[in-house]
C-alpha cells in the first residue's frame, strides 16, 4: 500500500507519483447503484487506470469492463465539455454554439420564467431515465425548480415498464421495499457470517443479472452462492448462460409469466408443499389464491405458455421443499401488460414457501433512503393549485398509477397521447411547451414508437437536456444541452436499490476535476437557488447536505463515510415477528391487512382483480386472427443485455464496442434455415407497428418459435444530423412495440412480447 | 519461479473483464489481445445443455509478472467477476487441479 498523499484526504493514497482515489461507482456513465469499489489511478491530474478495491464488501475487487474502460469515457473525443445552444429552427442540425454556464443558466431561467408567466408552470415537464444517479435528484427538478406538477419520476415509456410496476406491487402486497436475494450483503464477513444460510435454490425469473447487475444487486453474487452449493431455476424465454447451468429452465412464451406463476403456485398448493405456519400467521387470502390457481394444471400451463410440464412440476417441488431458497424477479415482469399479475404470482410463491425475510431467503426492508424525506419535502413545494394540474388520463384510466404509485409522475402513455393532442377537447387539457431531459435518451431507449415521440416532442417550444455525450435525442430535439460530470469528476453517494432495500451507503469521491462540467445535483441546486430561492435558502454546500442527511438517517457523517468508503446497514431477519416492518411497531407487514396480501383489496379498489388471473397479450399468436398470425408467425422478446453497454450508453467507447460491435437478433438455427438466413446476415424484423434491422446470430438460446431482438442501439460513428440521427431508428427494437397496450393499473407494457416476421435484407438501412 | 494460470471454467460467465483489464494493463489496441474469451455452445450433450466460456491468454500475457513482483494480484484475477482465474506457482498446479476436481478446469502457461 502507498503512503497517504500530501492532500491528506483519507480516501487518497500515493504510490510512485500516482494518486489512488478510492471511490464507489454509480453514474454517469450509466449504471445502477451497485456501488462497485475501485481505486481510480490519477497521474498529473489525469485518470490513467482503474483497479478494483479488494476490501469492498460486495464486489471484493471485481469490476466489469465498463468501469475498467472508464478512462475512455472521461477522455473521449466526443465528450460534451461546454454548454451549447442552438436555434429552434436548427433542431436536427449540427449547428451548436458553445456558451458559458452562466449564459446557459440565464437562458434556462429566461425560458422557464417566460413559460410560467405566459402559460403557467404546468406547461413544463421533465423526463428521466433508468437507475442512474440522477434518479435521486431528477424528481425534484420539476417541483422545486420550476413549480410544475409534471415532473417527478416521469419516463418516456409505455406502462412505466421498468421497476415501477414491481415496486408498486411490493408496496401494496408486502408493505416493503423491493425484495432481494439474500447474498449476505448486509454482513461485513458476507458468506462467513454465522447468521447467513446458503440458499438451496435461487430462482431467477425474467432476469439475467450476471450481465445487468440491476438496481443495486451485484449479479455475480449468484456465482458466489452457486459455488457454495446453491442450484438454479430460471424462468426465461431465452436460454441464458445461467439457464444452461440450471437444474430447471422454464422456457416460457414471452408474456405468459402469470400463467406460469399460477401453475407453479398450483403445484405447491395442490401437493401441500407450502409453509403452513407462515401462511396461517402472516398471509391474507390463501383460500382465494388457491381457488384462482386451481385451474392451472401443468398441462394447461403448457398449452398457454409452452413450458414443459415436467420442468414446471420439478421446479415447483424443488423450490418449495428445499428451505431456504430464494428468488429474484426482473424487468421482464414489468414488460408485459400483465405485470401486476406476474408480480402477484412471484410474491405469492415466495411468501407461501415461507422464504420472506429468513436467512438464505429474500431480504426486505422498510423503504427508506438517505434523501427520501428530503426528496419528498422538496417535491411538496408546489404552490397552491399546481398539484391539481398534474397530467392524468382525463378519461379516468390508470387510477392506481395516478393516485397510488410507488414512483409518481405522468403515466407515459398518457403523456404521449397528451403531446399528440388526443385530449384537446377535454377541459383539463393545456398544451405542453417545454421539456427538461434528465438522464434519458428516449429516442434510443425507453420510448415505445420512438418516431411518434420524436414527432410529438418537435412541437414543443423549448427542450433542454443534460448528458455526457451528444445523443440522437439531443441532436434531434434539444435547444440547449448541459455537459454532465462523470462519477469520477464529482462527489456523490451511492444508495443500492435507491434506498428501497439498502445494504450500504457508498462514498463517491472526486478523482479528477473537470470545471467544464457539473453533476445532476449541482445543476439542481444552482437552478433551484435561481428560480425558487424561498425553498433553497437553507441549502449551503453539497458536502454539508450529504453530511446533514447522513447524520439524520444513519448517525454518521460524510467524513466517516469517505474514510470507510462503504458503511453497511445491519440486518435483522423475521422482522414481521418483531414489529420492525410496521410504522406502528406491531408485528406483521405494513399492508392494509397487516399480512402479505395474496388477495389484495387495494388492487380491487383500483379496478384490478384481487387475485392473479391470465389474459392473452394483445398481440400474440393466440389473440390475433389467423391471417395476422400467418403474416407474423414468430414471437419476439427484446432487451437482453450485453455487459459492454448500459442500455443506450457506452456505444462510442472503443474497448467496449469491440466486445459487441453490432446489434444482434438471436434466431434458432432451424428457424434461420427455414428463412434462408445465415450467421451475420442483416435481418429485418417486422411487426404491425414498425420494423428494425439487426445482424443475425444463430443459436439455441431461443427456441424455434421465438427470436430475441436487442434494444437501445444507435451508432455514434454515423451521421448525427436529421433525418439519420446516428441511425437511431434503424436497429431500434422499440419501433416494434405498440403504444398503450398496458394494464388497467397503468403499469406494464409489452416491450418483451409480441409477434413478428423476419426477412433477410442487404443492409441495416433496408 | 514459474507461474501458471488456472481457470475454473465451470464458473466463467464470459464477462470479459479479463479481456479489457489485460488490454489496459499491457496497453493493447482493440485489435490485439492478452486474453480472449472463447464461447463453446450452447448445445445439448446427452440431453443436457453445455455452454462454456474459456478465457485464453495470448503471448502478450506474462501473467502480470511486474504486478506479482510488487505483491499485487494480476489484474485479470483481481477483476474476474466469477473469481475463476488464479495465477499460481507451477509446483502448486497439480494440487489446485485436484482441489477443483469436480469442476471444469484448464491450465495455461502462455
Amino acid at each position: 500500500m502507498g503512503e497517504t498523499c500530501a492532500s491528506c484526504k483519507p480516501f487518497i493514497t500515493e504510490e510512485d507519483g500516482v494518486l489512488k482515489v478510492r471511490t464507489c461507482a454509480w453514474s454517469p456513465p450509466g449504471d445502477h447503484p451497485v456501488g462497485c469499489g475501485m481505486f481510480i489511478h490519477v497521474k498529473d491530474g489525469k485518470i490513467v487506470k482503474v483497479e478494483g478495491d479488494p476490501s469492498h464488501p460486495i464486489t471484493q475487487g471485481r469490476l466489469c469492463p465498463r468501469c475498467i474502460a472508464l478512462d475512455e469515457v472521461v477522455y473521449h473525443k466526443d465528450r460534451l465539455l461546454s454548454p451549447m445552444k442552438r436555434a429552434r429552427e436548427d433542431r436536427g442540425k449540427d449547428a451548436w454554439e458553445k456558451i458559458s454556464w452562466d449564459e446557459a443558466y440565464d437562458l434556462l431561467e429566461e425560458k422557464i420564467r417566460g413559460f410560467q408567466e405566459n402559460y403557467g408552470a404546468e406547461c413544463i415537464f421533465t423526463l428521466t431515465g433508468t437507475g442512474r444517479e440522477s434518479t435521486l435528484y431528477a424528481p425534484v427538478y420539476g417541483p422545486a425548480i420550476m413549480n410544475t406538477p409534471n415532473g417527478a419520476s416521469t419516463y418516456p415509456f409505455s406502462g412505466e415498464a421498468c421497476y415501477g410496476p414491481r415496486a408498486t406491487i411490493v408496496n401494496y402486497l408486502l408493505g416493503a421495499g423491493v425484495p432481494e436475494i439474500d447474498s449476505a450483503q448486509f454482513f461485513p464477513d458476507r458468506y462467513d457470517d454465522p447468521r447467513w444460510v446458503c440458499p438451496k435454490y435461487i430462482m431467477v425469473w425474467g432476469k439475467d443479472p450476471l450481465y445487468s447487475s440491476p438496481d443495486g444487486f451485484f449479479g455475480h453474487s449468484i456465482i458466489d452462492i452457486m459455488k457454495r452449493g446453491a442450484k438454479i431455476i430460471t424462468v426465461d424465454p431465452r436460454l441464458t448462460w445461467l439457464g444452461a447451468h440450471s437444474e430447471y429452465h422454464l422456457q416460457l412464451r414471452p408474456g405468459t409469466d402469470a400463467a406460469v406463476g399460477m401453475g407453479f403456485l398450483n403445484v405447491i398448493i395442490s401437493e401441500d408443499l407450502y409453509d403452513h405456519d407462515f401462511v396461517e400467521k402472516w398471509c391474507y387470502g390463501f383460500e382465494e389464491l388457491s381457488e384462482a390457481v386451481k385451474p392451472w394444471t401443468p398441462e394447461k400451463v403448457q398449452e398457454v405458455s409452452w413450458v414443459d410440464p415436467e420442468q414446471l412440476v420439478g421446479a415447483a417441488r424443488a423450490f418449495a421443499t428445499n428451505a431456504p431458497s430464494t428468488a429474484t424477479w426482473g424487468v421482464a415482469l414489468d414488460q408485459s401488460k400483465q405485470s401486476t399479475q406476474a408480480a402477484q404470482c412471484f410474491m405469492a410463491i415466495c411468501a407461501i414457501c415461507g422464504y420472506i425475510d429468513v436467512p438464505g431467503g429474500i431480504t426486505i426492508t422498510k423503504p427508506t433512503s438517505f434523501i427520501g424525506q428530503w426528496r419528498y419535502d422538496m417535491s411538496d413545494t408546489l404552490t397552491e393549485g399546481m398539484a391539481e394540474k398534474h397530467i392524468v388520463d382525463p378519461t379516468g384510466k390508470y387510477r392506481m398509477f395516478n393516485t397510488g404509485a410507488a414512483m409518481g409522475g405522468v403515466q407515459g402513455d398518457t403523456l404521449l397521447n397528451w403531446l399528440e393532442g388526443m385530449y384537446k377537447d377535454y377541459p383539463e387539457y393545456y398544451p405542453l411547451r417545454m421539456c427538461w431531459l434528465i438522464g434519458s435518451n428516449p429516442l434510443a431507449c425507453m420510448a415505445d414508437q420512438p418516431q411518434r415521440w420524436y414527432a410529438a416532442m418537435k412541437d414543443l417550444d423549448f427542450i433542454v437536456a443534460q448528458d455526457i455525450f451528444m445523443t440522437p435525442t439531443i441532436m434531434g430535439l434539444c435547444d440547449l444541452v448541459l455537459p454532465l460530470s462523470t462519477f469520477a469528476e464529482h462527489d456523490g453517494l451511492v444508495t443500492p436499490n435507491y434506498g428501497r432495500n439498502q445494504h450500504f451507503v457508498g462514498a463517491m469521491n472526486t478523482a479528477v476535476e473537470n470545471p467544464n462540467t457539473k453533476s445532476d445535483l449541482e445543476i439542481l441546486v444552482d437552478m433551484g437557488k435561481r428560480m425558487r430561492p424561498e425553498i433553497w435558502g437553507d441549502f449551503t454546500t453539497i458536502d454539508d447536505f450529504f453530511d446533514t442527511k447522513l447524520k439524520e438517517n444513519y448517525g454518521y457523517g460524510i467524513e466517516e463515510l469517505r474514510e470507510k468508503s462503504v458503511i453497511q446497514a445491519d440486518y435483522k431477519y423475521r422482522k414481521y415477528e418483531t414489529g420492525d416492518l410496521r410504522d406502528d411497531g406491531q408485528p406483521g407487514f405494513q399492508t392494509v391487512t397487516g399480512r402479505v396480501e395474496l388477495y389484495s383489496y387495494v388492487l380491487e379498489a383500483y379496478d384490478e382483480k384481487p387475485v392473479p388471473y391470465f389474459e392473452e397479450p394483445d398481440y400474440s399468436p393466440v389473440s390475433q386472427p389467423p391471417e395476422v398470425v400467418e403474416k407474423y408467425p414468430l414471437v419476439y422478446t427484446t432487451g437482453g443485455r450485453h455487459i459492454s453497454a448500459f442500455h443506450s450508453e457506452h456505444r462510442q467507447v472503443p474497448s467496449l464496442r469491440a466486445l459487441h460491435p453490432d446489434p444482434l437478433v438471436t434466431i434458432n438455427p432451424a428457424t434461420a434455415e427455414k428463412y434462408g438466413i445465415r450467421e451475420g446476415d442483416w435481418v429485418r424484423v417486422d411487426t404491425m407497428f414498425g420494423k428494425c434491422t439487426q445482424k443475425a446470430h444463430l443459436t439455441y438460446e431461443v427456441n424455434e418459435k421465438t427470436v430475441h431482438v436487442e434494444h437501445a442501439w444507435w451508432f455514434p460513428e454515423q451521421d448525427g444530423e436529421a433525418p439519420n440521427l446516428f441511425g437511431v431508428f434503424d436497429a431500434n427494437a422499440n419501433n416494434l412495440i405498440p403504444h398503450e397496450s398496458v394494464g388497467v393499473t397503468g403499469y406494464g407494457a409489452p416491450y418483451k412480447n409480441g409477434i413478428c416476421s423476419i426477412t433477410r435484407v442487404d443492409s441495416m438501412k433496408d | 519461479m514459474q507461474h501458471a494460470m488456472i481457470i475454473d471454467y465451470k464458473y466463467c460467465t464470459g464477462c470479459e473483464s479479463c479481456v479489457v483489464s489485460c488490454a489496459k494493463e499491457k496497453g493493447l489496441g482493440t485489435e490485439e489481445w492478452g486474453m480472449k474469451v472463447e464461447q463453446i455452445g450452447p448445445n445439448k450433450i446427452g440431453g443436457k445443455w453445455e455452454w462454456d466460456y474459456v478465457p485464453v491468454p495470448s503471448r502478450a500475457c506474462d501473467l502480470c509478472a511486474e504486478r506479482r513482483e510488487a505483491g499485487k494480484m494480476p489484474l485479470c484475477e483481481l477483476h474476474c467477476l466469477a473469481k475463476c482465474i488464479e495465477i499460481v506457482p507451477v509446483e502448486d498446479v497439480s494440487k489446485r487441479l485436484a482441489d477443483l476436481g469436480e469442476h471444469k478446469v484448464c491450465c495455461f502457461m502462455p
